[in-house]
């Protein structure tokens, strides 16, 4: 059984950790983490641990939510490339409207916490 | 790769996709009506006992109808048990799918005759639950999880292609404009109306006034689903089937004297979410499955002179025109303002209507494709004709490209 599974990666969120696998034998980094590394098939990954901080490379501002988001919306999410490397797809708080976004700004990773649910969220700075 | 036996369609049939018109009726209803049609269709007559098998696609009758196990349900209701019966989910590109699963099937030799459909019946939820349903498709943990709709994936993808190459929303604009010109030429399609049909009637009930589409399109009434993407940037919930039936060559003649020849066939899967895609401005997938089904049939994409690609919402159709090789990367957008994808165009691109007009049941949407492409090949496409079709393709993207089939037909 894999130590890289999703429920390790929210647990590790709950603690405000960013986290994702990286490959010990081509040193690809993967966020979430993943068991086995699409790059080389190598089944060795180790943690890695990311900072936070990245850039949009992918954003909408959404208006017809999920239903479990409904009270939310419009709401904000994109694709971040980490300074570490990989990308990952987050919120972006308090966000109403695309003209507020563009692609290239910089953002900081944000813990939202919560009814045993962990949820990665960015905050442009 | 290449078929050890040649596979052609000599029937195909579909049901008019709608969001109305199937309210009474359940998804065996709207299948069998287009199967039945697809059997008609044959010139020289076809029994249903000479069906070897049945593949279904079906995205998620799971959800919309609490049934699953749908290919065992449209082999009954359309009386051929005992016939094999496959199901084939992949998105949004089930029955995209299930045309290469048929071909193959009927290549490998294992059948003579095979009947590929698909069907959706969307309207059972609202559209809070339709949207839920269709982010099932997306990746449930890291890309719903943190709020990302189906719509908003596409978004996105705008957004990056926007921010790389300096195409824009107007651009977009001008598919939908064009789409649904395609679309009013179609009795099957779910809008047959043109965009300022449209923005006279929702003008006239809310008291406005639009000089031309685009002042329409940018206004109130064209509301933001996902930024940048507007209402008539993305395709409507429909209910609709179609079926297509595919004979080996060397029984095709019996059936008709116009069968259409599956030349080239492709497929491929990327990483589920965008995250982990390498380039958000394409759909690798979609280059990958068109290279293997250009190299089958022995041709080039200026070769192909009209295509279904897949455009759930507009942005699709120009990451689709690029990446199938129809233009330059970043050109997309500019040669539908050109005119160049129109049906008059150089490359006539959903002369159907396309998902955006003619409506994207989503099961269904695949096999749709290949009807299309029957019609196109043998000139029997009515209005929307497109002159001297010697190559005709589709193109289906699951979700957000991880799965993308193609198929590239010719003509006998």
């Amino acid at each position: 059984m894999t130590q890289f599974t999703v429920q390790a990666y929210k647990d590790f969120l709950q603690e405000g950790k960013l986290m994702g696998s990286r490959c010990k034998s081509c040193g690809t980094i993967y966020v979430p983490p993943r068991p086995v590394c699409p790059e080389c098939h190598s089944r060795k990954l180790d943690w890695l641990e990311m900072s936070g901080d990245g850039t949009l490379e992918a954003y909408t501002v959404i208006a017809v939510p999920l239903s479990i988001l409904a009270e939310e919306a419009p709401y904000a999410v994109g694709v971040v490339r980490l300074v570490e490397g990989p990308n990952v797809s987050g919120m972006i708080l308090d966000i109403k409207e695309g003209a507020a976004l563009t692609v290239g700004a910089h953002v900081k990773a944000e813990f939202k916490k919560g009814e045993g649910k962990a949820a990665l969220c960015f905050r442009v700075t | 790769m290449r078929l050890s036996r040649g596979v052609a369609v000599v029937g195909a049939g579909m049901t008019r996709f709608h969001h109305k018109i199937h309210a009474n009726k359940t998804s065996r209803e709207i299948f069998v009506e287009a199967a039945l049609e697809a059997m008609s269709s044959v010139d020289n007559g076809m029994g249903l006992d000479e069906l070897g098998a049945l593949f279904v696609g079906n995205f998620s009758g799971d959800s919309f109808e609490k049934q699953t196990h749908q290919a065992a349900l449209m082999a009954d209701w359309l009386g051929v048990t005992p016939k094999a019966a496959t199901r084939i989910e992949d998105a949004c590109a089930s029955s995209g799918v299930a045309v290469n699963m048929g071909v193959m099937a009927v290549a490998s030799g294992a059948y003579d005759v095979v009947m590929v459909g698909g069907v959706e019946k969307m309207r059972t939820l609202s559209t809070e639950g339709v949207t839920d349903t269709l982010a099932m498709a997306a990746d449930a943990q890291y890309e719903v999880g943190v709020g990302f709709t189906f719509p908003g994936l596409y978004a996105a993808l705008a957004t990056a292609h926007f921010a790389k190459y300096g195409s824009t929303w107007e651009q977009l604009a001008a598919i939908s404009i064009k789409n649904h010109h395609n679309g009013s030429l179609n009795s099957k399609a779910h809008y047959q109306t043109e965009v300022m049909e449209s923005a006279m009637r929702f003008g006239e009930r809310r008291g406005m006034k639009f000089e031309d589409e685009m002042e329409f399109l940018r206004s109130s009434l064209n509301p933001v689903v996902a930024y940048p993407l507007r209402l008539f940037d993305c395709c409507p919930i429909s209910d609709g089937a179609a079926v297509v039936i595919l004979a080996a060559e060397d029984v095709a003649r019996k059936y008709t004297d116009t069968p259409i020849p599956v030349r080239g066939i492709g497929q491929a899967s990327d990483m589920m979410a965008l995250h982990d895609r390498v380039d958000l401005t394409t759909l690798r997938a979609t280059r990958l499955a068109a290279d293997q089904a250009y190299k089958m049939a022995g041709v080039e994409a200026d070769e192909i002179n009209v295509a279904d690609v897949h455009d759930c919402f507009t942005i699709a159709e120009v990451l689709a025109t690029e990446d199938l090789g129809f233009f330059e990367k970043g050109q997309g957008g500019k040669a539908v303002e050109e005119g160049l994808t129109a049906l008059d165009g150089d490359k006539p691109v959903n002369p159907d209507g396309g998902l955006k007009a003619k409506g994207h049941p989503v099961g269904a949407t695949g096999a749709a494709m290949a009807y299309e492409m029957f019609l196109q090949l043998r000139g029997e496409a009515g209005e929307r004709q497109v002159d001297d079709v010697e190559y005709g393709l589709a193109h289906n993207v699951g979700a957000s490209g991880g799965t993308v089939v193609v198929q590239i037909y010719g003509r006998t």
